[in-house]
């Protein structure tokens, strides 16, 4: 910032500026592609993605090293990989949210686009695209494990989880990553997204299992009030249709309300 | 072309934002001056959609800035250098919001250059940006799209002299080209040198707006004595208009002269006697400091209010 940065180049210029083109309106997958940038360019972001991969890595390493081979199956492997995963993909999912008000980037962001609902959709378009892929990496990393299983131990790897349950299971996870969304929209804060999503995760299903034991009624109807409780029959084959319908009314509570309460504070509030 | 019209923004018992009109116009800079909680920012964060107004309205070339297509291609907006991803780069920074626009990736280079920050600087992480390069980072933001129009609350904040040279001449040059530049300050000799137009704003109301000369041609004479009390009784006495102004200061309504010559016939010997230019412009903005002023000012150190 030296002095010689100061003076402007006399150059002759119009003295009127030329007529203002018109602008097409932002198109929205401009939107989710920059949201996308903004996920990896940062090193928490970064991080957090570089942890999955290599979270999935360690845990399908730490069942080939610590499991009993000869009783290994992909079940083992993908539940494994799947622990690490359920934990950080909300956190991300609520960090693409809150950051933009912990880090006051917000004030950018909707003067750019003032729409914050096109915002806000393109960043829940970014991150179930992330967390289907960071899904994908680790089903795949449990795969290779249970094929170097089957080499290791001779004999043909065991599949013993179907497709279905499979697709069940990535559900649940990205349930999971969407209530760290539903968090981050309505705190907009990092910190109380986070710690809401662990008294969420944590604290409820204590309460809830407190209360089941205590209370018969509530130990028998648990599953249509309790997301927890409704997501346990997902990681098994047979889904009834009494089960969807609890799942679907759990979410319905748990993540759908919240979700609109906090889009619409999001929407009126001042961006500061 | 900013037009304000009528603009309120209450908060419970609070009125940030009281009844405030003017117009920024093209070819113009215009200074938005008040002192710190006048109701500056809010009044600019109104104007581009990020709190909504209680009632009145803020168009920017003539739409509502939340109807602009592309309002970073129409609209330059600082607001707040610090309110970045301390996690950024500069660079990045731009290209983010290039790519928003739909800029060309050389577009953040040519702003780079055109705020001079090197290389090596637009690298870094805006964590270890000082004020002046977070400023110059946001000035760069807000030229990104090419726009006509440029709304930056405070851009002087934090920049060295040669900074503020350099973004007058920026400023001078954005409006002289046709563009409309609305900036804000609490600093009177800031937007003395940059401003064409001054709107001066208090407690959330305009307390005055004009041109910079039409404002500053209302002064008088300005007359300084050690003892300024019997200097402004000999003034009186003398029949003329005057009072007492800050820091021992006394301004009459009259010529320079006429002042000049009822001192000597009373036998007071002035120490200073000169045209108020702009001194009223000053009382009434020191008059609106004192009120919301939390640590009190020692009489003599408010004239150099510009030496940031």
């Amino acid at each position: 910032m030296s002095a010689t940065t100061v003076t402007s180049q006399p150059t002759a210029r119009p003295a009127v500026r030329r007529e203002r083109a018109v602008h097409a309106p932002i198109p929205f997958r401009r939107l989710v592609s920059v949201e996308w940038r903004k996920m990896f360019d940062t090193r928490s972001g970064f991080w957090l993605l570089v942890a999955i991969a290599a979270l999935a890595v360690i845990a399908t390493g730490a069942t080939l090293v610590f499991g009993n081979r000869d009783n290994l199956g992909y079940g083992s492997f993908a539940s494994a990989v799947g622990v690490p995963i359920t934990v950080i993909l909300p956190v991300l999912g609520a960090l693409s949210v809150s950051s933009e008000w912990g880090q006051r980037t917000a004030l950018t962001t909707f003067t750019l686009v003032p729409s914050r609902g096109r915002v806000i959709a393109a960043k829940l378009v970014t991150v179930v695209t992330v967390g289907l892929a960071s899904l994908v990496v680790a089903l795949a990393a449990g795969a290779v494990g249970n094929l170097l299983n089957g080499a290791i131990i001779g004999h043909a790897p065991l599949w013993d989880v179907s497709w279905r349950t499979i697709l069940q299971i990535v559900l649940v996870d990205q349930i999971g990553m969407l209530m760290g969304f539903m968090l981050g929209v309505l705190f907009r804060s990092s910190p109380g997204a986070i710690v809401g999503y662990f008294v969420y995760a944590l604290v409820l299903p204590g309460v809830s299992g407190a209360l089941a034991s205590a209370q018969q009624w509530w130990a028998d109807h648990a599953a249509w009030f309790d997301l927890r409780t409704a997501s346990i029959p997902l990681y098994d084959s047979g889904v009834t249709g009494q089960e969807w319908a609890q799942l679907g009314v759990a979410t319905l509570i748990w993540l759908v309300l919240p979700l609109a309460i906090g889009l619409r504070m999001l929407m009126r509030s001042e961006v500061k | 072309m900013i037009e304000i019209q009528s603009l309120t923004k209450r908060y419970r018992d609070f009125t940030a934002v009281d009844d405030v009109t003017f117009t920024a116009r093209p070819g113009r800079v215009t200074g938005f001056l008040g002192p710190n909680g006048a109701g500056k920012t809010t009044s600019m964060r109104v104007m581009v959609g990020l709190t909504p107004p209680t009632s009145g309205s803020a168009l920017i070339l003539d739409r509502a800035f939340t109807d602009l297509p592309n309002p970073g291609r129409e609209v330059g907006v600082l607001l707040d250098a610090s309110a970045q991803h301390a996690g950024r780069t500069g660079r990045e920074v731009l290209t983010i919001a290039a790519r928003t626009m739909g800029l060309p990736r050389q577009r953040v280079d040519e702003m780079l250059d055109r705020v001079s920050l090197t290389e090596h600087e637009a690298g870094r992480r805006v964590r270890n940006y000082s004020l002046g390069m977070r400023q110059r980072l946001g000035i760069a933001a807000a030229l990104l799209g090419d726009p006509s129009v440029l709304i930056l609350d405070e851009p002087a904040n934090g920049l060295d002299p040669a900074g503020i040279r350099w973004m007058r001449d920026l400023l001078r040059e954005f409006a002289d080209d046709g563009g409309t530049v609305l900036l804000s300050s609490h600093l009177l000799h800031e937007i003395e040198v940059i401003a064409d137009d001054i709107v001066v704003i208090g407690n959330g109301r305009v307390v005055a707006q004009g041109t910079k000369d039409e404002l500053l041609a209302a002064g008088g004479t300005l007359v300084r004595a050690a003892d300024p009390a019997a200097l402004l009784a000999a003034l009186q006495a003398a029949g003329l208009k005057a009072r007492a102004g800050a820091a021992g200061v006394v301004l009459a309504e009259a010529e320079l002269p006429v002042v000049g010559r009822a001192a000597f016939d009373a036998g007071i010997a002035l120490t200073e006697l000169r045209a108020a230019d702009g001194a009223g412009l000053e009382e009434m903005f020191l008059a609106l400091t004192a009120e919301s002023q939390r640590d009190h000012l020692s009489p003599g150190s408010t004239s150099n209010g510009a030496a940031a």
